[in-house]
Parts: C-alpha cells; structure tokens; sequence
C-alpha cells in the first residue's frame, strides 16, 4: 500500500511528495504487529539502497505467507535531489541530514523532515541506509553513536555487514535522522555501503540477506533466514585515516577490504602535467583497508583511505 | 596596512587558493573581520574592501589607537567565488560548519583550521554571514543564545536591531560559535545582500563596524552612532509562510509597518495569473525578513514580522 506521508507544493504544476510502500502481513492484523521501517535516498547522490529497497520487496513478494509483521520502505526521503544528481536539497543546498528533527512550522525543508520523522517514530527498528559519497567506497557496515551502542549493537549483528563502527558523539550529528529517532526511543541503524552514484548488487544482496536475519529476530518474518556473518567491532581508537598531503590523482595500489601491512604501498597522487608522482601514501599501521578512495581527483585533505587497525 | 597569506591551499589544475588577510596598527589582537566564507558572498567580499580602504586611511592618520591592531579577512574561498558555487568547489561542503576546523582532516577542515588558528585570541569577532534563504533583512547584528554572547555589547553596532536565538546542533560547527567558545566576543552581521552589491545596506554595515570598533575605543573615528538597537529574541517574531505555491509578488517591504489584515502579497498561478493566495499580515508590526525569491514551494516562510502597535 503506497502512502504519502509528506507532501509540498512546488511552484510549477508539480506536487512533492514522499512517499513510503507498507508492507502487512496477509493475516488480519491485531495491531501489536512489529514494525521495520528501511529509509535512503537522503542524500540524492547515495543510490546503494534504492536496489535494496527493490529486492526485499521481491523476496518478500516470494513468499509473502512468511510475513508476519510490517515492513515500511521509504526509498526517496529526497526525491528532487534523487532526481537531479543533487547531494543535498536542490533550491536550498542543504544537507538533508543535518535538519532532523526538522519543525513543523517551519522552512520547506525542515516542515518535511519534522513529517518524516512523525511518520518512522515507533517503528521497532529503523534502517537508513547511505551509500558514501561519490568520492568513497565502503564496505557493508553500520555506524553507531556511543550513547546509543548498548540498544544498537545486537540489532546491528544480525545484519550481516562486514564492520560495525562506535564512533563518538559530537553536537554536529545530533542533527541527523538516526540521533533523532534513537534519542525518542526509536532504534535506527546507520548502514554505510559501497559508492555514491553506483549500486553494488552483491553488497545489496548481502544487506538484503541481513535485513530478513533482523526481521526474523524481531518477529516480523517466520521464513528461513542465514546465518549472519560475525562483524568486527570496533571504536574510534582503532580506525586509521589516511589523507592525501597534496593534491593531484589518486592511484591505488592496494585493493578494497584487504589486509595491509605497516609500510605497504596505499596509492599515488600523481602530476598529470608533470609526470612525477606528488606523493606516495603508505600504510602507517597492520590493518584492514574499509574505506577507499573511488573518486581520482583529491585536494590536500582528500580523504584517501580508512584502516582498521 | 600588512597583507599576509594566512593558508595557502596547493592545486593542480589551478593557481594555489591563497587566504589573505588585511592588518592594521599593531599590538594586541583587538578585533578580526571576516568577509565570505561562501562562495556566493559576494556583498561580504565587497564590504570588507570598503572596510580595508577605510582602515587605511585611518592608519596613515594614526587612528588606530596604539597597543591596538584590526585583520580583515575578505575571503575564506576564493576558488568557489572564482566558479560561483556556494560551497567547497569540490566536494560541496561548507566550510562555515567546519570549525573549528581539523589541520590533519579534510580540505574544509583543513581550511577552517588555517583560519581559525590565526584568529581565535581576537578580542573581537564580526563575520559578515548570509542567510540560507534568498529575502532581505533589515540590517542587523545577530548572535546564538549560548552561554558566552554579548547581547548588550552588539548594540554598539548601532544597527537597529540586535536578534538572538537559541543554537541548534548544526551551529556548533559555525565560525561564530566556535569564536564565542575559545573566548572572542562574536558577532555576525546580516545586510540585504548577498550575491549582489546593495551599496546603501554595505554603507550602514561598514559605519556599524567604524562605530563599534570606536567605541571599544580600537580606532578613533568620527562615524555616524547609529540608531539605539533594540534585542529581539527569534521566539518573539512572527512567521508568515506560504501556503500555496506559485509566483510570489510582495506588495511589503522590510521596514514596512504593517496592520493587522493588510495584504502583504500575493500568490498567483504561474500558467494563469490567477490569485491563489493572498498573504495577510497576522499582527500589527514591522517586516525584518522578506523573502526574495521569484517563484516559492508551499510552507515556504515568506515574512518575517517584529510585532509592535507602534504604526505611526
């Protein structure tokens, strides 16, 4: 059942509106059903989660006799930036996820962002699922706050991702969908996964594989499910940036989700006009690479790579 | 008049992105003022020129009182300026929520840290800000309710209104909040311009810079008092949005002092010229913001009103 659960006026014989498909069990409902709601699109240039979306709908579909709870897919929190190969919000150049939990009375932005969150509040889980940016590429993996780690963290082992990251709190971030929703009492999982602009159907495949792991714990599907892979677990302190020291092209050297040793060859960042290589990165510490630079050309600063150590 | 490369960012494709800054007289760190930061600031760009000219002329008369010293800092991001993007160039962030800035992070952060270590010991604070709307302000200083503003002090300004409001999350990452936190009085300062020159609000700007830096007793300068500021907290002001989308013709300006049940503007069907909404003034008061933009989604805010019975 397709809802609409925010709607604005634009001003040339167009409507936007987010929309959300509702998934309910065949069976009638006792209205104690377990609720997962799965959210994406925020950000208009992470498109990893618009085939997820698709294939739970289509497994589901499949046996749908299994379903036993209500399954919310709301694949566009931001259809116009979808649309247009927009990041943020297109006519204000607003991060979408640094509005929440938006008001009611205000701007066109935040009036939507304060519906979405109206709508997703009281689910049992929530899944806001980001795709990077176009300029990284990352392993299935799930982020979550400190403050939120003892609700978070075994909803986040059955997901079957790679890595689950507690990273620290900071002010900045209480603005974003998942500290709003977890701060109101309802559990939001940030998952992070392959490269803006692209979708990566194995990675899909395997959240998808994960999201009906959590469904099955939570009550929500009775089918047969698999086993999830055990994640690493890990905080800030074991996580290794690697930033390029000037600007140019980036060439790789090693290979996405690989060991490294302290020392071993990371990339170049190349002089195309030259033909000398500015810099040479290398690994400052025995690890594993989760984060790798997709996008060749970087600045001083460019984030160039992630290592667990 | 000392100009200095406070960060210089290598490029490839382009000439290295060079942050300059403008020092007057010498001594402690009195007062720093910071232009754009955005790359469509074009009007913060402008007002710190007509502030360096002004500086200029006061330090070859000796007018910068002695012990004391002003930086002027025109431009924080000259390579979006050069392209007419807002944000960062390449990435699209904004290096106004990246302070206080990280010297081993990313290129915002990286930036914000160049600045920001050069100026985080001023006594004094003003950046030239822009809004995330398109409209106009009736000039004026405004501040975020932590526990380090100086509400009273901004009336030195001379600007008519001094506005304060509660800060959100997403401003603790702002130049302003970052200054107030590490101990600088900061103050940002709101024209009705942004990416155009609005020479008759940048004049009352630069005047209520003149006034306050004189009156903290910084330069010695015979400037204009300027009006005797009234706070207003944001709570107080009334919104007006749109409920209906279309073509938004403004009949009220700000300054304007408008009744209760008088028509501010209209909205019309972009295909027909149909009025589909006429947009009524809901109190006696006096329009501080008005939006700017041709065509408007519905719940888009369009006026911004301080209430007050005083029409006359």
């Amino acid at each position: 059942m397709i809802q609409t659960i925010a709607s604005v006026g634009l001003p040339i014989d167009e409507t936007l509106m987010i929309k959300k498909n509702r998934l309910v069990p065949l069976k009638e409902l006792s209205g104690n059903e377990k609720r997962i709601s799965i959210v994406t699109g925020t950000h208009g240039d992470e498109l990893e989660g618009q085939y997820v979306c698709y294939e739970l709908q289509r497994r589901i579909r499949k046996q749908y006799h299994c379903l036993t709870g209500i399954v919310d897919i709301y694949p566009a929190l931001n259809p116009l930036g979808i649309d247009s190969l927009t990041r943020g919000i297109p006519g204000f150049d607003l991060d979408m996820n640094r509005l929440f939990p938006g008001a009611e009375n205000g701007s066109m932005p935040e009036y939507i962002v304060s519906q979405i969150i109206d709508d997703l509040k009281g689910s049992d889980t929530v899944i806001d699922i980001h795709a990077s940016n176009i300029f990284l590429e990352e392993i299935p993996q799930v982020r979550i706050n400190e403050l939120s780690k003892d609700t978070l963290v075994p909803l986040a082992r059955k997901l079957n991702v790679d890595y689950i990251w507690i990273h620290a709190a900071a002010t900045v971030l209480e603005s974003t969908l998942a500290y709003s929703l977890n701060m109101i009492g309802t559990p939001t999982l940030v998952v992070e996964m392959g490269v803006g602009m692209r979708i990566t159907k194995k990675f899909g495949d395997q959240l998808v594989d994960g999201i009906f792991s959590l469904m099955k714990e939570l009550g929500i599907w009775n089918g047969e499910v698999i086993e999830p892979k055990e994640p690493i677990i890990s905080d800030d302190g074991e996580v290794m940036f690697l930033n390029a020291g000037s600007s140019g092209v980036f060439l790789p050297a090693v290979e996405h989700w690989k060991n490294v040793r302290k020392g071993d060859h990371i990339g170049d960042i190349l002089n195309p006009l030259t033909g000398e290589i500015n810099e040479t990165i290398t690994s400052q510490t025995d690890g594993i690479v989760f984060t790798l630079r997709e996008y060749p050309i970087v600045s001083e600063g460019s984030l160039i790579a992630r290592i667990l150590a | 008049m000392e100009e200095t490369i406070l960060f210089e960012l290598g490029s490839v494709y382009r000439e290295n992105m060079r942050i300059k800054a403008y020092t007057f007289g010498s001594g402690e760190h009195s007062a720093c003022v910071v232009g754009a930061t955005r790359g469509n600031e074009v009007q913060q760009v402008y007002m710190c020129s007509k502030l360096i000219s002004v500086f200029e002329q006061l330090e070859k008369r000796g007018k910068i009182n002695s012990g004391r010293s002003v930086m002027v800092i025109p431009c924080v991001n000259p390579h979006s300026m050069n392209i007419g993007k807002r944000f960062w160039a390449a990435d699209n962030t904004d290096i106004n929520r990246m302070f206080p800035g990280y010297d081993l992070g990313e290129t915002t952060q990286r930036i914000a840290d160049g600045v920001f270590r050069h100026i985080n010991d001023y006594q004094y604070g003003i950046q030239f800000a822009s809004f995330y709307l398109q409209g106009s302000f009736i000039p004026h200083v405004r501040m975020m309710k932590t526990e380090f503003e100086y509400a009273e002090l901004a009336k030195d300004f001379g600007l008519p209104y001094v506005y304060r409001r509660r800060a959100k999350p997403y401003d603790t990452t702002t130049l302003n909040y970052n200054w107030q936190i590490w101990g600088t009085k900061a103050f940002s300062v709101y024209t009705n311009a942004t990416d155009r020159i609005d020479e008759e609000s940048a004049a009352e700007a630069v005047n209520a810079v003149l006034s306050f830096l004189n009156k903290r007793g910084i330069i010695s300068y015979d400037c204009h008092e300027g009006y005797i500021s009234r706070l207003i907290e944001g709570h107080e002001l009334v919104n007006v949005k749109a409920e209906t989308p279309g073509f938004f013709v403004r009949h009220a300006n700000v300054n304007a002092r408008v009744r209760q049940g008088e028509l501010l503007a209209e909205i019309t069907d972009p295909y027909t010229g149909k009025i589909l909404d006429k947009i009524i003034a809901p109190v006696n008061g006096i329009v501080f913001f008005h939006a700017g933009q041709p065509v408007i989604y519905s719940n888009t805010p369009l006026y911004r009103i301080i209430p007050t019975d005083d029409l006359v």
